[in-house]
């Protein structure tokens, strides 16, 4: 039973117009492994996984099940085959409860047919407490952070009794206290037989967990070995084809005059904080999961109101109460959210890259298309982003160049100070290189950059100095000599003003 | 970065200009089947015909790309005919009575469009709201009578300009007007922005009340201009006029490939839109179908654009990873 293949797909091709996105793939799963997939953005992985759970359709190309060939047309065929799926942009509706959420479409009946909302509220709390998680059943989703969502998800899988389970990045958005919990799921998982399939950008994380790895690239499987015959470095070079040098560019300057400095800022979910910002310098913010890192940062770029303190931009206090306020001020936010604060989906990647500083193509209140074209191909190309052309629908591109396309937007405003929040989160590691590369080239420029970030690692190696912040405050501010992953997470766990 | 030009396939032309053949087919099949339909006299009666409630779609169109709507637009059309035909009859000046028309319009949607901004209701309730007040305040204006002898006021919306009809001057100029803005400006892309992803708009530094505030205004001026038409081509001030004309300008809109859910429409494709039914009312009736027939059919075009619009949106946004 532990080593019976659970899963295979044999020879998969599948084509969207004007790329192949898979090429003759065929890889298994055994039944009780944890078996892992990396490959960079559009490498073809979560093409492959939507059409393993039904959403696309091969074009050719064949899927067994316990051996037995299969036809999934849709999530619900999929789910009756065992195979379930977490995503990992989550969709979810604000206005459910709890228990309404883990039995949507699932809903145990009484003998009239008629949903028994009992024993939805025994069951939830059931498996509340063998997850020990301290949930209300009537809580909203639309009251719960991000991670407690995700977690929400893992238990809606793992309640279906799942023989398949595939994990599109599920540790993205949840901190180590609950990837831990995760992990010890995963565990009890694979001793029950299950397979899995996870995917996953971290590296550390994979050799935690995996027992066999394949690495996808530009729509083809590279390699697939037991976890024992990698290491990480073939991994990463798999992946992207070449060796990384280094880990993180090497930034060379001077730093310059004052840019920013904050003072006493309070806003809804912090209090008094202060810090400031030089020219060439890239800041970063650690901490937990709302320690209120995102919250700063949105008040100070006008999404959110604050309610004191002070913003001195060029040594001029300045009132910044909009977006609109703060990008004349040359100061730009890349959302951690890009589907909800980035993307204007069903329009063109041109559209979204000029829509920040459209004034820059407006003479005499027409607008220059000529002009814009070329602004948006360049500042395009200099990002790296990869679409057929600029007219193509920003939704059709991979999660990563929609991300490259955000930042070409803000590029296009000459930004001086660039807050970046969580700027490398789901995005692979050739990519994520880029734009390390591309905030060290800002630097040299003598841009100040702030960036938010989850990953201690690139902090450690991205920035002059950390602050560290906890329940609203900052807790500690580091500088570069004295940074280590240990001072961080003393500051981000402590309790009072360091 | 490749720099491909977008392929201009069979394909690719059948569905981002379908609307029109869509049009040219209504065109061609009406032609063969009533030899009345290809005179001069009929086209320029369906062109005529369609004017005002056209003019309303254009206004719609631009409220609908950006997420809204306006169900009050022929009521407030009724409102600031009346007053203006009043004006007309008290002044005889053309001038003013065309202009006092528009301020009314404007003053009337610069209410909905501070519902929508300041308070934040839902378009769709706050135009509701007016859409039973400006038919009040018209009513109670002309206290439910038609005013008539209206004299030279007529020249709106009967008279013709270098032998074309004055409504099809106006169409043509709001027609010019709508997909400049929409093509051409920095207002139009903030509301293609704003009904794509509103939260995304405002992040990336577009005003969105302003811009809503705008697009009400606009609307507003529209809505004057189709009023005087209105009230000309009746010979009259009819407080009760226009009525569902509304619903006639939203048809149009979403026939011509705006979307409800925001962020896509044309200004050609609204006017497609208005002229694939004017041309199907135009043909019924010369070929004497039951007129509540006509009804169900008009329902069915809905119907079968909505269903369209969802289609396409699906294959638009496949991934090409």
């Amino acid at each position: 039973m532990a080593n019976d293949i659970k899963l295979k797909v044999e020879n998969i091709n599948k084509s969207f117009p004007g790329v192949k996105a898979l090429d003759d793939v065929s890889f298994r799963v055994k039944a009780g492994t944890v078996h892992v997939i990396c490959g960079e953005n559009g490498a073809g992985k979560s093409t492959l996984m939507k059409i393993i759970n039904g959403i696309y359709k091969e074009d050719s190309g064949n899927i067994l099940i316990n051996g037995e060939k299969v036809k999934i047309n849709n999530p619900i065929e999929a789910r009756n085959f065992g195979i379930s799926m977490i995503f990992q942009e989550l969709n979810y509706m604000p206005e459910m409860t709890i228990e309404e959420s883990l039995f949507i479409g699932n809903w145990p009946k009484d003998k009239y047919r008629k949903v028994d909302w009992k024993e939805i509220r025994r069951r939830t709390l059931d498996l509340l407490k063998k997850e020990g998680l301290d949930y209300s059943p009537t809580t909203k989703l639309k009251d719960l952070t991000v991670s407690d969502i995700q977690m929400l998800e893992i238990l809606k899988a793992i309640s279906y009794n799942a023989g398949i389970i595939i994990m599109d990045e599920p540790t993205s958005a949840i901190t180590d206290k609950e990837v831990a919990i995760l992990f010890k799921k995963i565990n009890e998982l694979r001793e029950r037989g299950t397979a899995i399939i996870y995917i996953s950008h971290k590296m550390d994380e994979i050799f935690k967990i995996a027992d066999e790895i394949t690495v996808f690239r530009d729509g083809a499987v590279v390699d697939s070995r037991p976890k024992e015959e990698y290491d990480m470095d073939t991994v990463i070079a798999q992946m992207v084809g070449r060796k990384l040098a280094g880990n993180y560019p090497n930034k060379d300057l001077e730093i310059g005059e004052e840019i920013l400095n904050v003072k006493n800022l309070s806003g809804q979910a912090f209090k008094d904080v202060s810090f400031n910002l030089r020219k060439g310098e890239i800041i970063g913010f650690a901490g937990l999961m709302g320690a209120g890192r995102t919250e700063v940062m949105r008040a100070l770029f006008g999404l959110d109101p604050h309610y004191g303190g002070e913003i001195v931009l060029n040594g001029k206090k300045s009132q910044i109460e909009s977006p609109k306020d703060s990008i004349k001020e040359k100061m730009v936010m890349l959302s951690e959210d890009r589907r909800r604060y980035g993307i204007i989906p069903i329009r063109s990647v041109k559209e979204n890259v000029s829509l920040s500083n459209l004034r820059r193509f407006i003479y005499g209140g027409r607008l220059r298309t000529k002009e814009e074209v070329e602004t948006v191909e360049e500042y395009c190309e200099k990002m790296n982003v990869k679409t057929p052309n600029i007219e193509t629908n920003i939704e059709n591109l991979s999660g990563g160049n929609q991300q490259k396309v955000i930042l070409a937007k803000w590029m296009v405003t000459e930004p001086e100070i660039l807050i970046l929040d969580e700027p490398t989160r789901g995005i692979d590691v050739g990519a994520k290189f880029e734009i390390y590369k591309l905030m060290v080239e800002l630097a040299e420029e003598g841009k100040g950059i702030i960036m938010i970030s989850s990953e201690l690692p690139e902090l450690i190696g991205m920035c002059d100095r950390i602050y560290v912040m906890a329940k609203g405050n900052i807790m500690g501010k580091l500088e570069k000599e004295e940074f280590s992953q240990e001072k961080i997470m003393s500051f981000a766990t402590s309790q009072t003003k360091g | 970065m490749e720099k491909k030009r977008s392929k201009l396939s069979f394909k690719n032309i059948g569905s981002r200009y379908s609307i029109y053949f869509v049009l040219l087919a209504l065109f061609i099949l009406s032609w063969l089947a009533n030899e009345n339909f290809m005179t001069p006299n009929n086209l320029k009666n369906v062109a005529n015909q369609i004017s005002v409630g056209t003019i309303l779609a254009f206004g719609q169109t631009i409220l609908i790309i950006s997420g809204m709507l306006d169900l009050s637009s022929a009521s407030v059309l009724a409102l600031s005919g009346v007053i203006s035909v009043s004006v007309y009859t008290n002044t005889e000046s053309l001038i003013l009575a065309f202009l006092v028309a528009i301020l009314i319009s404007v003053l009337c949607n610069i209410l909905n469009g501070l519902m929508v901004t300041k308070f934040k209701a839902p378009p769709f309730i706050a135009t509701l709201a007016m859409m039973t007040m400006a038919r009040g305040a018209a009513l109670l204006y002309t206290n439910g009578q038609n005013i008539y002898q209206i004299g030279d006021y007529v020249k709106f919306g009967q008279g013709s300009t270098l032998g074309i009809p004055n409504p099809m001057i106006f169409l043509v100029i709001i027609l010019l007007l709508t997909g400049y803005l929409l093509k051409n400006t920095a207002f139009g892309r903030s509301i293609y922005a704003i009904g794509g992803n509103e939260e995304a708009a405002n992040a990336s530094g577009i005003d969105v009340n302003k811009t809503k505030m705008k697009a009400f205004i606009i609307n507003g001026i529209f809505v004057g201009i189709a009023g005087v038409i209105f009230m000309s081509r009746v010979n009259g001030g009819l407080p009760n006029g226009a009525v569902g004309y509304e619903f006639k300008a939203l048809t149009a809109a979403v026939i011509g490939g705006t979307s409800f859910t925001g962020g896509i429409g044309t200004a050609t494709g609204t006017l497609a839109g208005a002229f694939i039914v004017g041309f199907l009312d135009n043909i019924m009736v010369m070929m004497s179908v039951n007129s509540y027939l006509q009804q169900v059919v008009r329902g069915a075009i809905i119907a079968l654009a909505v269903i369209y619009d969802i289609w396409a949106k699906t294959k638009r946004t496949k991934k090409v990873k």
